[in-house]
Order: structure tokens, then C-alpha cells, then sequence
């Protein structure tokens, strides 16, 4: 079994920074695992599972470099976490509404309540900045049925926000 | 009757586009047993292409009857030499394949289908298909041409918004 790091660089976006962070991995022979990475409100964000490395301060030996050179700060923590862990989502979650203070919270916490283990979150801030429209896509894993969460959701937060939950039904062929 | 291997990425030869069935003879009939055996000794797949064990013959097996939701279907179906005629509408869903294990994602196919095939004797079968089954027949007919859904993933950050009200 591999020795698995999670690494995290955010910093001011800019051309080349995943081509220079991988790069340095790759020279100081470490591997990559899952990743994800993208833009958030002008920052790059980077979470990556490196594997490879003698310990966390190798890891961070080996893209500190790069790092400097581009403004990144960065975080590495040593994790139990394997390849092949992955839970397959089958409810899909749409929140969109005006923006208010404690919409996430207000939602996750009744799917919570009502059963849902989230397995993938993104949110994001649209139209204008006189008028900001909150839209939130979850995906995730429940075993009560969506009649269920859309309860819950809807005694939390009523109309406040436009909420749609379906189900996953992923088609193996 | 047997059990097949399947191929599994990055298997070049699930990039190789199949020839129609020409001879609707005892050996098709026995290589449709074959895969369907196949299909059903796995994990529960709704579908399977004759590519996917090596066998490049547009030969399709579906069957979207067994789903958590029930949706509309027309139970097995043995589909040679498939062509879908009509296309309307699409639709984002999630798609995983026998050939790509322990990967999922999210693919836009059309919602609705017209199809034309033959059956295993040749005679000539004609179907109109909606929602999760016309996606399994787009998905299993993609192998007949090469091609994978993961040719096909959109962004799961950028997921379509539904237009339907689903009640």
C-alpha cells in the first residue's frame, strides 16, 4: 500500500501553475493520485493526493521552489486514504436563490439530518453584485429516499430558495 | 455457454469500429448467449456490446427493466446491426461501463430515440425509446463505433440545469 499526502496549494491565479506544481512532483518522483483543482474568486485552488514522497516535509521540500516562484501557500498533511475509495452518488441536489447569509448551512444540515452523506459540493456566486444569485450543486449518497430529504430540505428553508433533488440513476454498460 | 472476458481500458482495441452482422446463422446465436451470460455475470449492467469481449459485430444487449426507479422500457433486447434513425431532445445522466471499472460520470445523450435493428434472425425490429433506455442504447452503440463515454464526460461542476419540474 502506498503512503499517501494530501497536498494543498492556493494562491493568486495565473497561466502554469498546474504545469509547474506537477512538474516539480514528477522530478522529485512522486505520483499523483486524484485531484481536484480550480478557480475560486480569482485564487487557484489545488488539492492533490501525492504519493511517493519519504514524508509530508519531502513533499513539501519538493514543490516549495515552485511554490515561491508563483505565491503559493502551501499545506501537506499524511492520510489514510487510499485509490479506489470512491462512493457513488445517487441523489443530485440543485439549491439556486437569492443570496442570503446561511443557505449551505441551512440545507446541508437538514440533508444531513434527513440521512445524505454529501460526496460532492460546489457553489457558486452568479449574477449581478447588486442582485448576487446563489447556486449550490450537490451530489451525494442517501438511503431514505429523496421524498425524504425533500422534506426536510423544504421545512428548513421553505421557498427561500429554488430546491431540486432527483435521483442518480447510473447506467452501467 | 460461456462467460467472456472483457476488455478493460486502456484495451486499444475498444477504439476499433465493428462490422455489421451479415450471417444470422447458429454462431450468432450462440456468440448472443455468450454475452448476455456475460452481461449478467457481473456487476448489474443494464447493457452490453459485443466489442467489449472482443468480438466486433454490431451486436447490442439491453435491458432497462430492473432499475431502483422503474422507467420506460422494453425489456431485453437483442439488437443487431442498430441505427438510431431520430434524435430529440437531451438529457445529463450518469453513466459508468464494464470496460472503465471504478469510474462514473456525467454524459449528455438525446432524450428521445427512434431505433431500427434487426433481430437474431434477421427479421426487422423497430422501437421508440425515452430517458435512461434511449441512454443505454446511445451508450451501447457508442462501443460499436470505438467510442467511450469517458469520450463524452461534461464537468460535473457545470452539471445542466433541468427545465422539468420533477414532481
Amino acid at each position: 500500500m502506498n503512503n499517501w499526502y494530501m497536498l494543498t496549494l492556493v494562491g493568486a491565479d495565473r497561466t502554469g501553475i498546474t504545469a509547474a506544481v506537477t512538474q516539480a512532483l514528477f522530478d522529485a518522483d512522486m505520483n499523483l493520485g486524484e485531484a481536484s483543482m480550480l478557480r475560486l474568486g480569482g485564487s487557484f485552488t489545488m488539492m492533490l493526493m501525492v504519493s511517493g514522497a519519504a514524508g509530508a516535509d519531502a513533499v513539501v521540500s519538493a514543490v516549495e521552489p515552485v511554490a515561491h516562484q508563483l505565491g503559493l501557500k502551501v499545506h501537506v498533511d499524511a492520510i489514510d486514504g487510499q485509490l479506489h475509495e470512491h462512493l457513488e452518488p445517487n441523489v443530485h441536489v440543485t439549491v439556486s436563490g437569492a443570496d442570503r447569509a446561511g443557505i449551505v448551512a441551512g440545507v446541508t444540515g437538514a440533508l444531513a439530518d434527513a440521512g445524505l452523506h454529501i460526496t460532492d459540493l460546489s457553489s457558486d456566486v452568479a449574477g449581478e453584485a447588486s442582485q448576487p444569485v446563489y447556486i449550490m450543486q450537490i451530489e451525494g449518497q442517501a438511503d431514505t429516499g429523496i421524498d425524504a430529504l425533500r422534506a426536510a430540505v423544504t421545512a428548513r428553508v421553505g421557498d427561500a430558495m429554488d430546491v431540486h433533488i432527483r435521483l442518480i440513476e447510473t447506467l452501467l454498460g | 455457454m460461456a462467460v467472456l472476458d472483457i476488455l478493460t481500458l486502456p484495451d486499444e482495441r475498444l477504439k476499433q469500429v465493428s462490422a455489421p452482422v451479415t450471417a444470422f446463422d447458429d454462431a450468432l446465436r450462440a456468440f448472443i448467449a455468450d454475452l448476455e451470460e456475460t452481461r449478467q455475470a457481473g456487476p448489474s449492467a443494464v447493457g452490453i456490446a459485443a466489442p467489449q469481449v472482443g468480438h466486433f459485430q454490431r451486436i447490442v444487449i439491453m435491458d432497462c427493466s430492473l432499475t431502483r426507479k422503474p422507467v420506460p422500457n422494453h425489456g431485453r433486447l437483442v439488437l443487431v446491426n442498430p441505427e438510431i434513425t431520430e434524435w430529440d431532445g437531451h438529457d445529463v445522466g450518469r453513466e459508468g461501463c464494464l470496460s472503465i471499472p471504478d469510474y462514473t460520470g456525467n454524459v449528455v445523450r438525446a432524450a428521445r430515440i427512434k431505433l431500427s435493428a434487426q433481430d437474431p434472425r434477421g427479421d426487422s425490429l423497430s422501437f421508440e425509446m425515452t430517458g435512461f433506455e434511449a441512454r443505454c442504447a446511445q451508450h451501447e452503440m457508442d462501443h460499436l463505433d470505438g467510442l467511450l463515454f469517458i469520450d463524452r464526460v461534461v464537468s460535473r461542476r457545470t452539471d445542466l440545469f433541468r427545465r422539468k419540474v420533477y414532481k
